[in-house]
């Protein structure tokens, strides 16, 4: 019974292994669908609408690459993650790259063995309360209850904050997003933790948003992007220059609306670039001339990405703040593409 | 045709390897193993030259690091500095704690409703017949969600307890019953508290040793006894009078609502999660330990009723002297796999947030860590470990109850 077991665990291992040796680019092609890692569901960023199909920030990102890659936005297989499968899924090769407001950090990237493209949301974690509480400072949540999303930074932050103020609390361990808002929602815990991003997710499908506030303190950085395994640099150029050509286009002024128009009529070389009419770039990525220019139309720049699904005139209402352009005193900034 | 003939004393051909039944099996075991342990040997190798390749390689040292989390239902000292073995002994204990709850719950659980389903009464056996098959036919993992969900939503929160005029009372001004789970007060342990614990666990003997002499007396002269009010006048007098005459050495350390703005402090806090996985392992496991106990109790020859009715014992005195000691006989080995059942099932802890150590080693550790194989690893090995020594131990009580063959 137990020998069964081990077998298992190593076959699924041996497999997993296997399946990470070949060119991700080329099976991608292959198999003519890309399968991307997203969340269980956080409105705005990955969640499927009322017609079943996968929306938001995170998605958009999946969206592209396929674009870019496939010819296709919609070659997109969505394979919803947890906090705790998502590394495990990308690891054995089951999706091919993984977009789920994930933190990029030393130990994810070194020992964990994964490349981190580049950082597409620049978050913070934060806390939600029940206005009713009366709490307008994290360090007067002595004795909370705290809901928190197991495996991920949040729960090592979480602990550090309080020690660090030297507070107590007690934390709810969860496995959702969805379940994180039940328990919240019904009292069981005090206030609920995660990115502040994601906060302002959960609470925009709140009955009564009004009646919850987020705390002022963002107790740590959490820069968001996607990532793909390491050892694999073509694909992982493939997925990081689809993330730059983004947010480039909105640098440029290039959107989804007025892209044939500038590649047609551009005399701005670096436009021209861009979106292939000049230079080889896509070829020097195993991709034609126009793979960004398709990347682009799929869901719009970064900046249309942002607004549509998670900017001030959604329900999540998040502002530009930190992810504004570098020429608009933000940190979203592409290297050129030269 | 009555003479055997002496099998041939010929040379061994390699044939009979294949064609004498005195090798056979033999040579099916051996090459049983050798492929066993060269597909083994190949998965191995090929998990290592994979690891390798990737730059992975299997390392015990993270259990020393540091572990960085808090995990909310602790049984020994914890805090976020220590090791993820400490990590990984907590969830441990916390395995252990609810296996054996839900191993006692569900023994009473089962042999209640096992031996109510005989009943003649047509009502009762009905219901625990629905009993049975409504929880026995469920997965328990949803029974697990319905009972946490139940709780969480219908539960008060901790905050109506709280502060100077709450809206709740507590019950007897000690017991409060919140979606986070149940405070009650803890015992202080004062200046010759043990004086008082000894006298009780004394008593307790005593007690023992007054019901086995009245025992004895009454096998032996036929003099009765009685049983009842003697053994709670040994069991409790001499622990209460020790108490007051100490000058009451044991407090309550009652739950304080004014002490805290989100929550009770002080008391026994039994969180939620505890509660429900308890109570679903519990009522689930409990409606097949009833079948193994109808089973058991049917397997007793009518005939042995009978006899005890006809010497004049009544119905409750027939089930626990006669019955149920000669179904044990046939109830033991089932319920030990029900009791391993329990303990495998409590990884489903994980669901409703209970820090079992599928939780906290093979699931947060693992997950901060990365050490996937590692920590699976080393939870396959300890839920082996455990399911043997369970096995191990009602192997002995088996042994002590069944029919004795001489």
């Amino acid at each position: 019974m137990k020998k069964s077991v081990l077998l298992g665990a190593l076959t699924v291992a041996g497999l997993a292994a296997g399946a990470a040796a070949a060119g991700t680019l080329d099976d991608v092609k292959a198999r003519g669908k890309l399968n991307c890692g997203v969340t269980t569901g956080l409105v705005g960023f990955a969640a499927p609408d009322a017609n079943g199909e996968w929306k938001g920030f995170d998605v958009a990102v999946c969206r592209a690459v396929a674009a870019a890659v496939l010819n296709d936005p919609t070659a997109v297989e969505f394979v919803p993650t947890t906090g705790k499968t998502r590394f495990t899924a990308l690891a054995s090769g089951e999706i091919d790259m993984l977009a789920r407001n994930t933190t990029w950090t030393f130990s994810r990237d070194v020992d964990l063995k994964f490349t981190f493209v580049g950082v597409n949301y620049y978050d913070g974690q934060g806390f939600m309360v029940p206005k009713a509480l009366g709490v307008t400072s994290a360090k007067e949540l002595d004795g909370a209850t705290v809901c928190i999303q197991t495996g991920t930074t949040t729960e090592l932050n979480l602990a550090d904050f309080f020690r660090a103020n030297n507070i107590s609390y007690e934390p709810v361990p969860i496995e959702t997003n969805a379940e994180g808002q039940q328990q919240y929602l019904a009292g069981a815990c005090d206030t609920y933790t995660t990115d502040a991003s994601g906060l302002a997710a959960t609470r925009a499908t709140f009955e009564n948003p009004g009646d919850h506030v987020l705390l002022p303190e963002i107790i740590s950085k959490e820069p968001l992007g996607p990532l793909v395994r390491h050892g694999d640099d073509e694909w992982g150029d493939v997925v990081r220059w689809t993330l730059n050509a983004l947010i480039t286009a909105e640098e440029l002024g290039v959107t989804s609306t007025n892209i044939n128009e500038m590649a047609a009529n551009t005399t701005n070389p670096e436009v021209a670039r861009l979106l292939g009419t000049e230079g080889t770039l896509g070829e020097m990525l195993g991709l034609d001339a126009e793979w960004s220019k398709r990347a682009i139309a799929a869901e719009g720049n970064y900046g249309e990405v942002f607004a549509k699904n998670i900017g001030e005139e959604t329900p999540i209402g998040l502002a530009r703040g930190l992810n504004a352009q570098w020429t608009n005193g933000g940190l979203i900034y592409s290297p050129p593409f030269r | 045709m009555t003479t055997l003939t002496d099998p041939p004393q010929g040379s061994f051909h390699l044939s009979m390897l294949i064609n004498d039944t005195r090798y056979r099996s033999m040579t099916f075991q051996v090459i049983a193993f050798i492929l066993l342990s060269l597909s083994v040997g190949y998965l191995y190798s090929n998990l290592a030259a994979n690891l390798q390749a990737q730059g992975l390689r299997i390392d015990f040292s993270f259990l020393g690091a540091p572990a960085g989390y808090d995990i909310n239902q602790r049984l020994i000292e914890y805090t976020s500095q220590s090791t993820n073995a400490r990590a990984a002994i907590v969830g441990i204990l916390n395995t252990l704690l609810v296996a054996f709850l839900a191993c006692l719950m569900a023994t009473v659980f089962g042999v209640f409703a096992g031996v109510l389903r005989l009943s003649n009464n047509w009502l009762v056996s009905k219901i625990m017949a629905f009993y049975v098959e409504i929880f026995r036919n469920i997965p328990v993992l949803i029974w697990i969600l319905i009972i946490y969900g139940i709780m969480t939503v219908s539960m008060p929160g901790a905050r109506p307890y709280l502060g100077e005029n709450p809206e709740r009372e507590m019950l007897f001004g000690m017991f409060a019953f919140t979606n986070r789970g149940v405070y009650s007060p803890a015992p202080i342990w004062g200046e010759g508290s043990m004086v008082v614990v000894a006298v009780f666990i004394l008593s307790i003997i005593g007690t023992i040793g007054y019901r086995r002499y009245a025992t004895n007396l009454l096998y032996k002269t036929g003099q009765l006894l009685p049983m009842g009010w003697p053994s709670l006048v040994i069991l409790f007098v001499p622990t209460i009078a020790i108490f007051l005459l100490m000058g009451q050495p044991i407090g309550l350390d009652l739950p304080d609502p004014l002490a805290n703005r989100f929550n009770l402090r002080g008391g026994i806090q039994i969180g939620a999660p505890l509660i429900a996985i308890w109570f679903a392992l519990s009522i689930y496991t409990g409606a097949f330990i009833a079948e193994n106990v109808r089973a058991g109790i049917q397997a007793v020859s009518r005939g042995q009723t009978e006899a005890a009715s006809a010497l004049g014992l009544r119905s409750g005195r027939v089930m626990s002297l006669v019955v149920l000691p000669q179904a044990l006989r046939v109830i033991i080995p089932p319920l030990i796999s029900q009791y391993l059942n329990i303990t495998k099932n409590s990884s489903l802890a994980i669901l409703v947030g209970y820090a079992d150590v599928t939780a906290t080693l093979g699931g947060i550790t693992l997950n901060q860590t990365g050490r996937a194989i590692e920590c699976v690893v080393l939870m396959m090995l300890f839920y082996l470990t455990i399911s043997l020594l369970i096995s191990a131990v009602m192997n002995v009580y088996n042994n002590s109850v069944k029919l004795k063959e001489r």
